[in-house]
Parts: structure tokens; sequence; C-alpha cells
């Protein structure tokens, strides 16, 4: 075999692997990407399923507008919470990354509670998700929503503890873009969600 | 060895000083919050006002709900078409592709498999009183 | 306390059964006995188990994949031998409820952890050395996916033991697979085992197109790529675009067994149907997602071993990527039986067909590549050249199968299995076999037997054929599918052929396990002391065999396709190159975790709970999961520093191997 001298890399070159800030973040946005997919499959079978109601209830009897109108305030000023996080973060100041965490997290919370109480409800009245092929759908695209609501609430949290207990330490920070990320696709996926669920549904 | 004409996705755009990144973060965001503000009012008031022509109501709720998922993209999520987002957008566009077919496409073969395949009311009656 | 878990669980009244699960736990155990006895388990431990180096984790997916395929192959031994006994009035040695579980186990095994970990464990091994770099995006979630596969696996062999599998097909349709017509732990065992290996499989997805896309060496444009880089890309594109659904679909039918809704059930508005469409808008894209690092291994080998670059490189990146789109829009192809009506059935005939296309392309320029070139006849161009013939006949039975008239007839016959099976042996078992013996120098420093890798290769390819022709006869003589027994005493004599076909594929399993052994056992004849045996083009073959952790202390400068073959032609032109002074600086490699292997086991935990309805123990293995990752990210230490010293002395004893 005859010799073979691998090149040197030079350090003037500007291509070769991406920095890790880059690598991680454009993995979770794949990864969002891929929940977004698993959403639609969800979206598709609720569209399929929307008119067997079996008799029982349909959604324009359901679906309190209000409500929904409130909960879509809520994600979208969090929402909008977290980019404060996001500005606060990157200007290193720790007072107010807590401070508008903690406002995206209250106003999530409150998202989730109006969500919890609206299952609550119709539960209490007896539309349950085992009453119809359209309430299961409903409760499921709904509910897993709310699931990576409250999945995200939990991770904020963590990501709270974590800054105070490493600071505005590289992997730290890297964590948070993707929180941030993740909290913004959430709202996303409302969009989609109060438009056709509860607007385009709730009409008779 | 990094590459520097990459954009991480969520990047905030990048002049050199951070105060007035912050400043023109601060700027973007907001102007995304006002205008998901007025399409989200948009949608609720298209969706229970008499006004307009109602078949055209749920093809208007969509094109708001896309369009309002674009200003949370490009608002929130930073995502533009400049060069260095290239591989951020591609992806996003895949992911658009695939919802795109699996959601029509199911609506499609199901709406069709519904019309031949499932059963009367009255032979679903017959069925449910077994 | 224990949920629905009882004695009764155990299967003492089924003789078959429990011989097989005893061979297991003797093996298992013994196995465990052996690695005590002999001191093996820090060694175990800290290299192989808690491994983050996607080397280490690409060879133990391989050896999962090589171990699943025992276990699948005695499942299809046991159906061919029942087909072949139980015609006219005979039953067979296989009651129906035990042979339901056999062909479903069968399908399970071989799709989910047979096919699919051997062509990530080659992706995960092979793609960081192809693209010049030090390993995948994220080491550490790259364990957690295959320990997350590897408790998939667990689940299911546990269900031979304690409890029973699903009799309902390897894809569980419903209503069948609803709890009122399968009460049993069956399609529970099926349904989490799945979803579990399912989560790490979309996560390796992630990882190998941020891997591919975002970490390359300098100078590697995308149009500089090895082929098998880009047919990588396509198949874990795939995955993250198709595993979601799967989520979502078996998501949707747990829900259903477990707190009763109504979305496939056949009362409350249920529709199974969508079942069957959601489920195959994932099946489709997965069999390409399991044929594509097939082709891209055969790119390599046929380049390789015809001493000639690829054959229309640009054509083939399109093709790929043509496969790629395509493969989303043909999925209706497996129920058109079901009753869309002819528009539909059409459109996505004409699709299917339509993707026969590019993989035309793709057989073409494997052919234009080798006429011209010097073709060694090594094993894994055997394997290609059975390949490129057997996956053709498969693939035009399918372009028949397309014909949605002719599919009316033939769908769900057995004509439908020996065409599936004609694509996924001659294409991935076919591409996982050519691979093996291709990559084995590079993963173990020396090569595998060639004489008992050709008497494999001859049985597996006689012994295919043997097995699965008369399968399309029998399909044409109107034979359906997975039928325990039968009347017509005409069909036997083929199905007794094809279980002489099965036994001459059981001879050439016998044949690479002794391979293996004599391998090793005379791998001092056969060492590769250069890290290139095959005068490869690929920047894999640039390096020792085995490679350092770190693959390359200096990263490649790539300047054009073959990255590797152009080096080696530079270094010959022009010698005054190898007198370059090599800058050497200290490099950073992730440490070793043992996140992946301890996720993994509180999988294991919630699965089996779940499955059992123990939900105190759900809630225990949920709580372990979570504190795994909290202990995981509150580490301080993520990445440990190899000196310039170590760099030097593994670089300077491989340059000089190459100078002798």
């Amino acid at each position: 075999m005859t010799d073979t001298t691998l090149p040197m890399a030079s350090h003037a070159r500007k291509d070769g692997p991406a920095s890790k800030r880059i690598i991680v973040a454009y993995g979770f946005w794949i990864f969002l990407l891929s929940d977004i997919i698993m959403f639609s499959a969800i979206f598709a079978t609720y569209a399929v399923l929307v008119g067997a109601t079996d008799g029982g209830p349909t959604g324009a009897e359901l679906f309190d507008q209000k409500r929904v109108a409130i909960e879509t305030l809520c994600l979208l000023f969090s929402s909008y919470a977290c980019g404060m996080m996001s500005l606060a973060i990157e200007a290193k100041h720790r007072l107010a990354t807590y401070g508008a965490a903690a406002v995206t997290f209250a106003l999530g919370a409150v998202f989730l509670t109006l969500e919890l109480s609206e299952f609550a409800g119709m539960i209490a009245e007896g539309a349950t998700p085992q009453r119809s092929a359209f309430l299961s759908a409903f409760f499921t695209l709904v509910g897993c929503h709310g699931a990576h609501v409250g999945f995200g609430l939990l991770w904020l949290v963590v990501m709270m503890a974590q800054l105070n207990a490493k600071g505005f330490r590289d992997d730290v920070l890297r964590r948070l873009a993707c929180f941030s990320l993740f909290w913004h696709a959430l709202d996303i996926i409302w969009v989609a969600l109060f438009s056709i669920v509860y607007l385009m549904g709730g009409r008779v | 060895m990094s590459s520097q004409h990459e954009r991480a996705p969520g990047d905030d755009l990048g002049p050199d000083s951070r105060r007035e990144a912050i400043r023109s973060g601060l700027l973007t965001y907001t102007v995304g919050l006002a205008l998901a503000l007025i399409f989200t009012a948009t949608s609720f008031w298209a969706a229970s006002t008499g006004v307009l022509w109602l078949p055209g109501v749920p093809i208007g709720l969509a094109v708001l709900a896309v369009a309002q998922m674009g200003i949370h993209l490009v608002f929130f999520l930073h995502i533009t078409t400049g060069p260095d987002n290239t591989n951020n957008v591609l992806a996003l566009a895949f992911g658009v592709l695939i919802v795109a077919l699996v959601v029509g496409g199911s609506l499609w073969i199901m709406a069709h498999l519904n019309a031949n395949m499932m059963p009367s009311p009255d032979l679903m009656n017959l069925h449910m009183q077994r | 306390m224990l949920g629905k878990l009882s004695w009764s669980a155990i299967p003492f009244d089924e003789p078959i059964d429990m011989v097989a699960s005893g061979f297991m736990i003797v093996g298992v155990i013994g196995i465990l006995l052996w690695l005590t006895a002999t001191g093996k388990w820090p060694y175990l431990w800290r290299e192989w188990l808690t491994s983050v180096d996607h080397k280490r984790i690409g060879v133990m997916y391989c050896v999962l994949a090589l171990v699943m395929l025992l276990r699948g192959f005695v499942d299809a031994m046991l159906m061919r031998s029942q087909q072949a006994m139980a015609a006219g009035g005979a039953e067979g040695y296989l009651p129906p409820e035990h042979y339901d579980q056999i062909f479903s186990a069968h399908g399970t095994i071989m799709i989910f952890f047979m096919a699919m970990p051997f062509m990530i464990g080659l992706m995960n091994f092979v793609l960081p050395l192809q693209l010049g770099v030090r390993d995948v995006a994220f080491p550490t979630l790259n364990s957690v996916s295959l320990w997350l596969t590897a408790s998939g696996v667990l689940l299911t062999n546990i269900s031979l033991v304690i409890g029973e599998f699903a009799k309902t097909g390897w894809l569980a349709y419903p209503p069948l697979s609803e709890l009122k017509f399968s009460p049993g732990v069956g399609v529970d065992y099926y349904l989490w085992a799945l979803q579990i290996s399912g989560v790490g499989t979309l996560m390796s997805g992630i990882n190998l197109v941020t891997t591919i896309l975002k970490m390359r060496a300098p100078g590697m444009s995308y149009m500089r790529m090895p082929v098998f880089c880009w047919t990588a890309l396509a198949s874990n594109l795939l995955i993250v675009a198709a595993f979601p659904v799967l989520t979502a679909t078996f998501g949707m039918l747990l829900l259903d067994r477990y707190i009763g809704f109504h979305f496939f059930t056949t009362t409350g508005g249920g529709n199974p149907m969508m079942y069957i469409n959601l489920i195959w808008a994932w099946g489709h894209p997965e069999v390409y997602i399991l044929i594509l690092p097939a082709f891209g291994v055969f790119s390599e080998v046929i380049s390789t071993f015809s001493g000639k670059p690829l054959f229309g490189y640009r054509s083939m990146v399109a093709a790929t990527l043509a496969i790629c789109i395509l493969s989303f829009v043909v999925w209706l192809h497996h129920f058109f039986t079901m009753g869309a009506g002819a528009d539909v059935n059409g459109f996505f005939g004409v699709m299917t067909m339509i993707i026969a296309v590019p993989t035309g392309v793709k057989v073409f320029n494997w052919l234009f590549t080798m006429y011209g070139g010097r073709v060694r006849f090594s094993l894994p161009i055997l394997w290609s050249l059975g390949f490129m013939v057997t996956f053709v006949i498969g693939g035009m039975t399918g372009v028949l199968l397309a014909v949605p008239p002719a599919d009316f007839m033939l769908h769900n016959s057995l004509f439908l299995i020996a065409h599936f099976h004609n694509v996924v042996i001659g294409g991935v078992v076919f591409g996982a076999m050519a691979g093996y013996n291709y990559w084995f120098p590079k993963a173990f420093g020396f090569t595998l037997d060639e004489a008992w890798g050709r008497a494999s290769f001859w049985c597996w390819l006689i012994g295919f054929y043997v097995a699965f022709m008369p399968l399309y006869w029998l399909g044409l003589m109107g034979m359906t599918r997975r039928m325990q027994h039968y009347d017509d005493p005409q069909w036997q004599p083929f199905l007794v052929v094809a279980a002489c076909g099965v036994l001459l594929i059981l001879a050439g399993i016998v044949c690479q396990i002794i391979q293996l052994i004599v391998s090793i056992r005379t791998r001092a004849d056969r060492l590769d002391r250069t890290g290139d045996p095959w005068n490869g083009r690929t920047l894999e073959w640039s390096t020792p065999s085995p490679p350092p952790a770190w693959n390359y202390a200096l990263l490649p400068e790539v300047e054009g396709e073959d990255a590797y073959w152009h080096m080696k032609r530079k270094a010959r032109e022009d010698r005054t190159a190898q007198t370059k002074a090599r800058d050497y600086e200290p490099i950073d490699m992730p440490v070793n975790s043992p996140t992946g292997f301890i996720t993994a086991f509180f999988a294991v935990i919630t699965g089996f709970a779940l499955i059992w309805h123990i939900w105190w123990l759900v809630g225990l293995g949920l709580a372990g999961a979570f504190a795994t990752t909290m202990v995981f990210a509150w580490r301080d230490v993520q990445e440990q520093e190899i000196d310039v010293e170590a760099l030097a002395r593994v670089d300077r004893a491989h340059l000089a191997s190459l100078a002798q």
C-alpha cells in the first residue's frame, strides 16, 4: 500500500462540522418537526372522526368560545413572555430571566387549568371520551397538546433549577434555547387547534 | 471548526452590540405579538359573525391560521429565508410536505372509504341492536 | 398488587413454548454466568454498555440484530414445517392460537428487531467515519436509542415466558386487536415493545439527520459525500417523518384498549379503516427506510470492488431523493381491496409504478459501474450480485401487485408473501450481509474467512429461491397467507419444497456462525494492518482498523468525491507531501454514560408494568426514568480531553503501517 498522507486540517477553513450550539438547535428543530407530524396524524384522525358522534353531543353543543379565546390569549402572551425570557438570557440577566420564566409558567398554568376544567365539565355532563369516536378524538388531540404544555411547564421548572445551580453555562444556554423553540412551537400547534377544532367545529 | 455562515433555529438576528440585539429582539417579539393578536381576533370574529358568506368561513379560518403560524415562525422562531437559514427552511418545508400528504391523503382516502364501505344508518342500527 | 399478573401467565400447558422459553432462559443465564466467571463485567460495563462511541453502538446494534435473526428464523422454521404437514385433514403440531403468535412474532421481530437495528447499526458505525468526523451529533442520545431498542427486544422475548404475544399479525389490525377481540396481554406486549423501541428509532433518525447535515469534514460539500451518506440521509429523513405516525397510531389503539376510547372500535362511531390507513402511511416509508441504506451499501461495495468511481453520482443522488419523497405517496397500495374505489386505487397504483423508476436508475448505475471495471469477486460483491438479480425479480412482482385489479386477486395471498420476502431478503438482508462482510475488518481489525462466507452466500441464495418461488405459485393457485392448515392437498408438495428451502437457508446461517468462529480463531492470518483491506475509495479506509475512539486525529480535508481515492492518488503523485509536519491539538471526546442503559432498564419496568396493569410499578418506572434524566442533566463532566501524545502515537503508527 502506498504511503498516504492525510492533508492536515488548516485553521483558516471556515467549513467543517458546525458548532455545538447550531447542532443542538438543529437537532431539536428536527425533533419539533417530527412532533408536528405526530400531531398531524392525530389531527387527521380527528378530521375523519369529527362527524362520528354516535348520537352523542357534537362540538357545537359543547364548545365555549369565550373560554377558548382566553386560553388562546394566555398561550400567546406566554409565548411573548418566553421571548422576553430569551432576551433576558441573552443579556445574562438572572433576575429578569427568572421573572420572565415565572410569567411564562403562570400563563401556561392558567391555560392548562382552563383546559382541565373544560374537560371536567364535559365529562360531568356525560360527554366522556368513551362516549363516541368524535369525543375520543377531541380529548386525545386537545389532551395531547395539553400534555405537551404540562411537560413544558415541568421542563421550565427544571431549567430554572439548572440555571440556579449552574449559571449561564453553555449547555444550560443550549437547553434554554431548545425550551424556547418548544414553547413557541406549542403555540403554533394551538393556532391550528383552535382554528380547526373550536372555531370550525363550534359552528353548527 | 465552526461554520460561520449557519444560524441555529430560534437564533435572533445578530448585530454586533448586545444591547442593540436585545432592543431589536424586543421589537421583533412585540410586532409578532401584535400581529398574532390581530389575526386571532379576526379568526374569532370570522367564526361567529353572520356578515360573511358561510361556506367561505372555514377556508378563511384556514388561511388566517396558516398566516398566524407564519407570524410565529418568523417573529418568534426567527425562521427567515436568508442563506444562513437554508437548512432550517428546508427542514420546515419537508415537514410541511409530510403533514400535507398525511392529512390530505388520509382525508381523501377516508372520504372514499367511508362513502363506499360504511354501512347506511339503517344497517348500522341493525348492527348496534345485536 | 400485581395487576393482571399471576402464575397462570406462564404457559405450563404449552410444551413447545416451555421448551423454547427454557432454551432462552438457559442461554441467557449461561452467558451471564460465563461473564461473571471470567470477570468480564467491568470491561463490559466500561467499554460497551456505557459507551457512547458510535462504533461500539453500531456493533451492538448489529449483534442485537443477528441474535434476533436467529429467533425470527426459528419462527420461520416452525411455520414452514407446520404448513408442510397440515394438508387435508392433518392438524400439524402447532395449534392455531400458537401459530398465530408465531407468524405475528416472526414479522414483528424480523422488521423491527432484525432489519431496522442492522441497518441503523451499519449507519451508526460508518457515517461519522465516511463523513470525516469524530462522532454523531448526539452521542449519549445515540446510546439511549440503542438501549431503548434493546428494551423492545427484551419485552418481546419476555412474552415468550410470561403471558403471550399478539395473535394479530405484525401490524395488529383492529377490530381484532381491540380489547373486545384480543382481551389478553399479547397485543399490549406488542404495542408497548414497539412504542418504546419506536422512541429509540426516532431519536436515532434525528441524530443521524443532524450528523449528516451539520457535521462533515472540511471540504466535504453535499455533492462530495459518499452515496451511502446520501441514502442514509434519505432513510433517516423518512424515519423522522414516518415514525411519529406510528407512535400516534399505536397510541390511539392503546387508548382504545386501556381506557375504552373509540378510535378504531366497531361501536361508538369508531373507524378501523383509519388505523389501516395510518399504519400503512408509516408502513410504506418503513420499507424504504430499510432498503435505502442497503442501496447505499451496494453503491459502496460495487464501486470499490470494480475499481471504478460509481457511475452517475448525480443521478444516484437524485434517484435517492426521489425515492424518499415518492415513498410517501404510495401507501394505499397495501389496502387496494379495502374499497376506496377506482379513482383512489388508480392514483396510488400509478404512483407505485412510478417509484420503481428511480430504483431502476440505481440498478443501471450499478451495472454501468461494473462495466469496464475489473471486478474482484469478493464476498461483498457476491452478495451484491445476488441482490441485483433477486431484488429486481421481487421488484417486478411488486409492480405487478401495483395494478389494482391484479392485486384484488393476489392481496394477502402467498404471492404477496413471496414478493415482500423477495425484496426484503434480496434487498435488505443481502445488503446487511454485504455490509457486514465489507466493514467487519474496519470494526475488528481482521477480515472474515472467505470459504465459509462463500458457502453461506450460496446456501442463502439457493435456499431463498427454493423457499420462496413455490410461494409465488401457491399464491396464484389461491392459497392465502397465515394458514395454520389447509384443505387442498395439491398445495402440499410446494410447501414441502419451501420447507426444504428454509433448511438450506438454515445451512447458510450455520455457515455464517462457523465463519465468525473460524475467523476469530484464525484472525492472525487475516489481520488488516493498513486499515484499507479492499483498496477502498472513501474516508473510513484511511483510518486504522479498528479506528481509535476519536476516529481522526486531524479532520481530513476533502477535495472531491471518493475522498480517500483522491488522497491516495495525490500521495502517489506528490511524494513531498509526506514530509509535511502534522500539527496535533488536544481534542475533547464525550465521556461514557450509563444514562442509556439505565433509562432502558426503567423503560422495561414501565412497559412490563403497563402490560400487566401494575399501576404502582408504572409510576415507579416513570419516576426512575425521570430521575435518570435529571442525573444526566446535572452532570458537570461531559467531555474528556485526549492529549496530543495519544493522538500522535496512534496516528504515527498508522502512517508507518501505510509506508510498508
